[in-house]
Parts: structure tokens; sequence; C-alpha cells
């Protein structure tokens, strides 16, 4: 691990002001992917900035009738709110879905939503890779691709977002909410959070330099059956080959988002439009614009299957 | 520039008072400056669970955390969980049940059951969790599940479960 100074911030403020003035610095709260990524020496901030003392650990009704949550909220306590379990039980399935108890008490909510690939290619360092060191190459097109995405790929990179809860706060449609060092206050749907690789994959979401997330909002609850289908290698503390979230309502329409297919999570109006006519017309439309690679064409078939799953559970 | 920090907190109960350099983790911390070796480092990269200890009554992987983030925190490692003479409940039916081979993620293994046992009772969720919206009981599935953060290269699992079950049915 590279050397680097560390402070702890006193306010929002300041740690947003911290981060403005230093381009190599980084700010940490549970570190669990940050620190691996230092060790390893692909990530190499010259600073830390912990923002840990915040605050920003509570979760509160909106006067809109949804719920904030801080950006310091572990997920461990996320996925055991009474609130989140009883009325975005998508959210309490796909926390518990990821990581393991020790990473989950660790782990907060604005970090989960800034993990970086877990491409295998991204962690080797002797290996060419455009996330990692831009214009250096992609080592997974034409390598192993079992396990990278199908869609929004670019010829750049076809890296995967990790994150479980980010496919719930998708199809919850989530806001994240952002001070920046200038003082002002954002609201970014979730949407337009992470962005596709295209040219530039090493810039993973809109955030600007200094920027802090602050919270999570959740909109009013939106009932239906909640349901977090996870598929992967083994039974459990492994990332997702794919994964379905979804929210299925009595009359068969809803809303889905899907994981380990895209370089962010992965969800399409249309697709959204076409759930109540089934799994097979629902993934046509999640995928119309898919760019598989031969080993890992099999993701499309089996979202479809994960899918019709999850469709079938909730008509139970 | 100073890359070194002051960080105070306790350990099984005694305060301890570092300088350190900041890359220290707080596996290290513990391990080669305050010398209680019984937290091991497995695979230092929070994929084994062979370095979990208790921060402020939670497991934690200590290899993927910084010690200097944890100024004013009640750490608890295995030497405080019981020593020779005096075990803890669940080191003493790791012992009844063969739970290891070789003992290297013993430590780990110990620490995180017993916080597997109160996080069922505090009623948090897991994977395999049914209902979320009633008490989680204490069954071998949701052991399991809780404690795939912990490898074992010996595959003690199905005495590991044992020796978790019958603490747990003993009310530690």
């Amino acid at each position: 691990m590279r050397a680097f100074t560390y402070e702890r911030a006193s306010s929002v403020e300041a740690a947003a002001n911290a981060a403005s003035s230093n381009r190599q610095s980084k700010f940490i709260a549970g570190g669990t992917n940050l620190l691996d990524l230092m060790k390893l020496e692909i990530e190499t901030p010259t600073h830390l900035i912990d923002v840990n003392g915040l605050g920003l650990d509570t979760i509160e009704p909106t006067a809109e009738g949804g719920l904030r949550i801080g950006a310091l909220v572990r997920n461990t306590d996320l996925a055991a709110h009474e609130t989140v379990r009883r009325d975005y039980g998508l959210l309490s399935r796909a926390l518990v879905a990821g990581a393991s108890g020790q990473l989950r008490n660790v782990a907060t909510t604005a970090g989960n939503l800034l993990q970086r690939t877990r491409c295998p290619y991204f962690y080797d360092t002797n290996q060419p890779c455009n996330k990692r060191q831009p214009g250096s190459g992609c080592s997974a097109i034409g390598g192993f691709s079992r396990q990278h995405a199908v869609v929004g790929v670019s010829d750049a990179c076809i890296a995967t977002h990790p994150s479980d809860m980010a496919i719930a706060m998708r199809a919850l449609d989530a806001v994240v909410e952002t001070v920046k060092p200038d003082g002002s206050h954002h609201a970014i749907p979730i949407a337009d959070f992470h962005r596709l690789p295209g040219e530039t994959p090493h810039i993973e979401t809109v955030l600007e330099q200094g920027e802090l997330i602050t919270a999570v909002v959740l909109p009013p609850p939106v009932g239906g059956r909640q349901i977090y289908r996870k598929v992967r290698d083994r039974a459990s503390y492994a990332f997702a080959i794919v994964s379905v979230g979804a929210v299925i309502q009595l009359d068969g329409t809803g809303r889905v988002a899907v994981g380990g297919v895209a370089h962010k999570p992965w969800r399409v109006e249309g697709a959204d439009a076409e759930l109540s006519r089934g799994a097979r017309s629902a993934a046509s439309a999640l995928f119309a614009d898919a760019r598989p690679t031969e080993q890992n064409r099999f993701k499309i078939d089996l979202v479809e299957r994960t899918l019709g799953a999850v469709i079938a559970e909730a008509r139970g | 520039m100073n890359h070194t920090t002051k960080v105070s907190f306790t350990v099984n109960g005694a305060s301890r008072d570092l300088d350190l350099d900041n890359r220290t983790t707080l596996l290290d911390a513990l391990r080669e400056h305050l010398h209680l070796t019984g937290t091991k480092k497995g695979c230092d990269h929070g994929q084994c669970g062979a370095c979990t200890v208790m921060v402020d009554g939670r497991r934690v992987n200590s290899c993927l955390t910084l010690a200097v983030m944890h100024e004013g925190d009640r750490i608890a490692t295995i030497e405080g969980l019981g020593e020779p003479g005096n075990l803890h409940p669940m080191q003493a039916a790791f012992v009844k049940h063969d739970g290891f081979q070789c003992g290297y993620c013993t430590p780990g293994q110990i620490c995180s059951s017993v916080a597997v046992l109160e996080e069922i009772r505090a009623n948090i969720p897991s994977h395999v969790t049914g209902d979320l919206t009633t008490q989680t009981q204490i069954t071998e599935a949701e052991i399991r599940e809780r404690m795939s953060g912990n490898l074992c290269r010996c595959g003690a699992y199905s005495n590991i479960v044992d020796a978790i079950v019958e603490v747990a049915g003993t009310k530690a």
C-alpha cells in the first residue's frame, strides 16, 4: 500500500472542501472495497478523508412519505430496519444477498453505490485495463468474459457493477443526495448516477471531485410483491452471475431491474411495460441492444428464466 | 507530510494508545503492535474471515479497516472471549465437536459464531430468512448462511455447525 496522509472530517462541508483541494484524495467510510484496492495499488490515494464521524447514519421518514437513508447507514442496519423490511422488502433482500455478515456490518449505503467492478482483469495489475489505466486496452474483450456485461458495453470496457443493493435502489427509483465543495445540495436520480463505460470506463458515476453523498432517498412505498433473486456460482458469499430485482403488482404490472449484466443497474422502461406479458417479452426489451460475448451469451437466457421464476413466485 | 496518526481504543477492556503508520490495518495493529496473535491473517482481503474481531459489539474483518479509523472504539478479540481454564461456551463447544483441524481459521470462526447467535436474537435478517416481518429463528440453515464469510480449508464445517447449534440450544 502507498503511504497517505489521513484526516477525520469534522463536517460535510469540510470533507467536501478537503477533497476538492486535493485530486489525489479519497473519502473513506467502511473502506471494505477501497482498502482492498489500495493493498493491490489499484487505488493509490495520497490522502484519506475519514467521514465516519459525520453522523449521516440515521434512517428517517420524509415529508413525502418516503425514507431518507443516511450515507453512512451500514448495510446490516439498513437491511434490518423495520420500515425497510415492511415497505421496501426488495431492498432488505438485495442487501442480505450481498457480501458476508462481517462486511455488511461495516459497508455503508454510499460506499455500496460506489464500489468498483470485480472484473478479474481490473484486479490483475499485470494486464491492460482501460478502467484501471485509461487507454491501455481491455483484456476482458477476447479474454475470459463469462462474468462480464452483455448490454450497455463499449469497445473499451465490458465490466459489470457488482452491487446487489443498487439493483433494488434502481427498481425503487431512489434519489442520491449530495453536497458539492461549494456547499450546494444536489439530488441525482439513481438512473443517472452510474455511467455506461463508453470511451471513459474509469469514470463510473456523475459525481464531481469532492462531491459527497449525504443520503439516498426512497420515494413512498409502491407495495406489490417485492422479490430479489440472485444467481451465483455458490450458494452464499459470491457476486451475481445475474440477479433480478422486481416489484410485481396484483394485476401483473410492475418494474424490474437486473444486476450482473451491465456497467450499471440495468432497467429499461420498455421492459417494465412488457412485464405483464411475461418474462420473455420483458427480457426481449431489456436486451434489445445486447452485445454479449460467446462466453456470456447465456446470461440473456438466464435472466429471462430467472425473471420467469420471479413472476411465478409473485403470483404464488 | 505526516503519515502517522495517534489513535486510542480499548482492546478486551484495556486502554491502548498507539501512534501508527496510517496504512496499519486493525489486524496488523492487534498482531504486530499489541502482540495479540490469536487473531489470524488469512487472505488479508476480506474473503476468508480468519481476522474476524468484534468492534463495538459487531463482527468485522479486521484486515479491511484501518486502525486509525477506530478512535474511541471497543475492540474484542478471541483472547478477550475466553482463555485456557476459562473457556467461552463457544470455545468449549468447538473443542467438544472437533470444529477444527489445523485451527488457523478457528479464532475467526468462534468470534463470528458468537456474533451470529447475537445477530439472530437481534432479529437481523439473512438471505435464508423466510418472513422479514417476524422474529428470525435459530436454524441450521440460518447458521450456515450467516457463517459463509468464514472459510475453513480443512472442511470442518459440519462440526462447526454442530458446535454452534449446541451453544444456541443451551442459551449462551
